[in-house]
């Protein structure tokens, strides 16, 4: 597999635990790519090694092939969750200091203000001063901030938080166009159904230690129950509960447990020849929601009451 | 332009262009003019109610002739002293001077007495007190008789000239000691504000940033370390910029002033008190000082002083920056953490008041060079002419120690930042310096 980052046993630990345990993955080129974890799990603290703001106690980072040694790799844009901008800072001028920070020519800089202000069609933002915009307003600022210098790697932590629908999806077809231009992104979050409509390929950390890898649709597909939900109308035929395990049954649907997709074929001509006309066959997969919660609880059987309810939500 | 170049290039500029700091820089001295033309007028200031005084002297040893002086107004009357008191609000008489008779000439104590239903406000007694005691003065030379010349003759005058002993030593008139103590202070005083205000100005710009998690999005691109260096050296930028500029607007002001306003605002007091003192003593006194200031030697106190300034500030904001990096969010808790620095800045200043008395004392030795108070109490000395070793010693120990911690802060800085929502004490502190990256 292309990689554009590889983790090979990164270790830190701080006075008192663990932050992140022996934790070894590999983030596919040009892919989406899901970092999850309850809150504490060390995140934050695995992306702050990765932005070599933080210095690994043991193990290796290479990005696209590279050792990562000390300084800052330009070529990745990270989006911190705790992320704030200079208040009394105009807008353009606040874009071109960031982005001159990172090594950006200033008329490259002032190209790139300019393409995405036309973009989000944000001209008139250009001499307001921060403070004058609202939150939302500030994030799209931020995400510019983020991608400006054309980053290879785009680390985004919980980059939906605070964002209303129109301006999730406009981010959101951002993050798809980089993606189409090459740009690898990582989504750190805890919001699964996000996660799931976005990511390919996912890594799982709890407790520092990385509990669950690799592509989405592998992943579902192995923590799946083989449950099919059949939606019909008529009458089942006699004794169908008998050749088949029912898990639940509703007044025109039933959902049946079977041993794999093969066997649903069976079921079907089964139904249909006993007069029953079928409006929908499919199976149900596990939602991301409960593989996190099933994984989480296997590591961590003490985990605490309100992370289930939160990650339920 | 490199990272620190643009770090700290932004933090100049978005506080220079900053109209509370151009108001601020262009206002201030004017305040100070102000502030002094009203101080002076206060002092001046004296009682605008007119008083008539019946004088009833009963021994006649006054003359008859005690002269008026601004809002008082003396008349002499005959007793007897019952009458007077009596009578004295018919006559319009605010109050009434009793002054009993010498028993004898030799008699070097009098208590006169003044009736009033007003209060004798202090600066009329000391009028009317002085007015006695010259006229029984005259009085007794006369009772005596006495020659007034000799009499004259009886106080003499001294002044004291340094000379120096040998080749060695320097030529100093009786001014050097005072000029040099007044530059002395002055500079003292200046680095102590200084050091205060930009020193907490770096403190609540790094609280600042790291209450609005700007600091996240910063230090994804540059090193902590750089990015505390650039604000000290910013905002130390903006220090000099604002004492530069006051330091031509001040005297410029002045000088204002006393085209328009003909006399010298700044200093009302100096010239009351001149006022007794011969205007030919008055002028030698003015053009000794003027050579006094004019031979100190400026090129060698001016580019230290700014040294100074910069060790000083350099040292005590770094300080200013760690603690506010471990302040963060909740101010009211952290303030705790900003005391053992605000202590040696308000000792030093202490120490260089009792320094600019006796400038060659072990105590001012010993205290420009130690770091923490160098900067403040050695500024104070150098118009007296320390020995060169002393101000060599003392540079050195400050650069060396303003290196070590600005290292020092930065260890904690780097930590500090990145802590949120967590009480933070000085044993904590300690292991940040300590702990890894």
């Amino acid at each position: 597999m292309d990689a554009i980052l590889r983790l090979e046993g990164v270790v830190k630990t701080y006075t008192n635990h663990r932050a992140v345990d022996n934790v070894s993955f590999e983030v596919p080129r040009a892919s989406l790519f899901g970092l999850l974890g309850p809150n504490g799990a060390g995140k934050t603290s695995l992306i702050r090694i990765i932005t070599a703001i933080t210095r690994a106690d043991a193990g290796a980072i290479y990005l696209d092939g590279k050792k990562l040694e000390g300084r800052f790799p330009q070529q990745i844009g990270y989006m911190p969750e705790e992320r704030g901008l200079y208040k009394r800072m105009k807008v353009g001028e606040h874009l071109l200091y960031l982005a001159q920070l990172r090594g950006v020519p200033k008329s490259e800089a002032q190209q790139q203000i300019q393409h995405w202000f036309d973009k989000f069609d944000i001209n008139d933002w250009r001499n307001k001063k921060i403070e004058e915009l609202s939150k939302g307003m500030q994030q799209k600022i931020q995400f510019i901030a983020t991608v400006m210098h054309r980053p290879q790697l785009l680390i985004l932590d919980e980059p939906f938080s605070g964002l209303d629908p129109i301006n999730t999806n406009l981010i959101k077809d951002e993050i798809y166009n980089l993606r189409q231009q090459g740009t690898s992104i990582i989504f750190s979050t805890h919001r699964m159904e996000q996660v799931e409509a976005i990511c390919e390929h996912i890594v799982l950390i709890n407790q520092g230690l990385n509990i669950l890898e690799g592509p989405l649709l592998d992943i579902k597909e192995s923590f799946k129950d083989n449950l099919f939900r059949m939606v019909y109308s008529g009458q089942l035929p006699v004794g169908f509960a008998q050749t088949y395990p029912v898990v639940q049954q509703e007044a025109n649907a039933v959902t049946v447990q079977l041993p794999d997709a093969r066997r649903g074929d069976e079921m079907l001509r089964e139904v249909i020849a006993g007069g029953a006309h079928i409006r929908s066959f499919q199976e149900i997969l596990p939602s991301l929601n409960d593989i996190f919660i099933r994984r989480v609880e296997e590591s961590n059987t003490t985990l605490p009451e309100e992370l289930k309810a939160q990650a339920g939500s | 332009m490199n990272k620190l170049g643009l770090i700290i290039r932004r933090e100049y500029l978005s506080r220079v262009t900053r109209r509370s700091f151009i108001l601020g820089t262009l206002l201030t001295p004017l305040a100070f003019a102000v502030l002094f033309v009203v101080v002076g007028f206060i002092f001046q200031y004296e009682s605008d109610k007119s008083q008539r005084i019946a004088i009833f002297d009963e021994g006649e040893m006054l003359g008859g002739a005690i002269k008026d002086e601004g809002n008082l107004y003396f008349r002499f009357e005959e007793g007897p002293l019952d009458t007077l008191k009596a009578n004295l609000g018919e006559m319009e008489y605010d109050a009434l001077l009793y002054i009993p008779p010498l028993k004898d000439v030799m008699d070097n104590r009098l208590t006169a007495y003044y009736y009033s239903d007003d209060q004798l406000t202090p600066d009329v007694e000391i009028t009317i007190r002085g007015r006695i005691s010259s006229a029984i003065r005259d009085y007794k030379i006369e009772a005596l008789a006495l020659e007034r010349d000799q009499l004259e003759a009886l106080d003499t005058r001294i002044s004291l000239e340094p000379e120096p002993l040998t080749d060695k030593g320097t030529d100093a008139t009786r001014f050097t000691s005072v000029i040099a103590a007044a530059i002395g202070g002055l500079m003292g005083f200046i680095m102590y504000m200084t050091v205060f205000i930009y020193g907490m100005m770096v403190m609540r710009s790094v609280m600042e940033e790291k209450t609005n998690r700007i600091v996240e999005v910063m230090i994804s691109s540059v090193r902590p370390f750089q990015l505390m260096l650039g604000k000290i050296i910013g905002v130390g930028a903006v220090g000099l910029t604002q004492v530069a500029i006051w330091a031509i607007l001040i005297p410029l002001l002045g000088l204002l002033a006393r085209l328009i306003f003909g006399f010298d605002a700044t200093n009302p007091m100096l010239e009351s008190q001149a006022a007794e003192v011969n205007p030919d003593d008055m002028q030698a006194m003015i053009s000794m000082a003027m050579s006094e200031i004019a031979s100190i030697n400026w090129w060698m106190v001016l580019p230290l002083f700014v040294l100074y300034f910069l060790g000083g500030f350099f040292m005590y904001s770094s300080l200013f920056a760690a603690v506010g990096s471990a302040i963060g969010d909740d101010t009211g808790e952290g303030q705790s953490l900003t005391i053992p620095i605000t202590i040696p800045v308000i000792l030093a200043l202490y120490i260089m008041i009792a320094v600019i008395q006796a400038p060659d004392s072990s105590l001012a030795t010993w205290s420009s060079i130690f770091p923490l108070f160098s900067p403040i109490v050695m500024p104070a000395r150098l118009a007296f002419g320390p020995p060169l070793w002393e101000v060599i010693t003392s540079v050195l120990v400050m650069i060396g120690s303003a290196i070590f911690l600005i290292w020092l802060s930065g260890r904690i800085y780097r930590v500090g930042i990145l802590m949120y929502g967590k009480k933070t004490g000085f044993k904590e502190l300690a292991k940040w310096i300590f702990s890894k990256d």
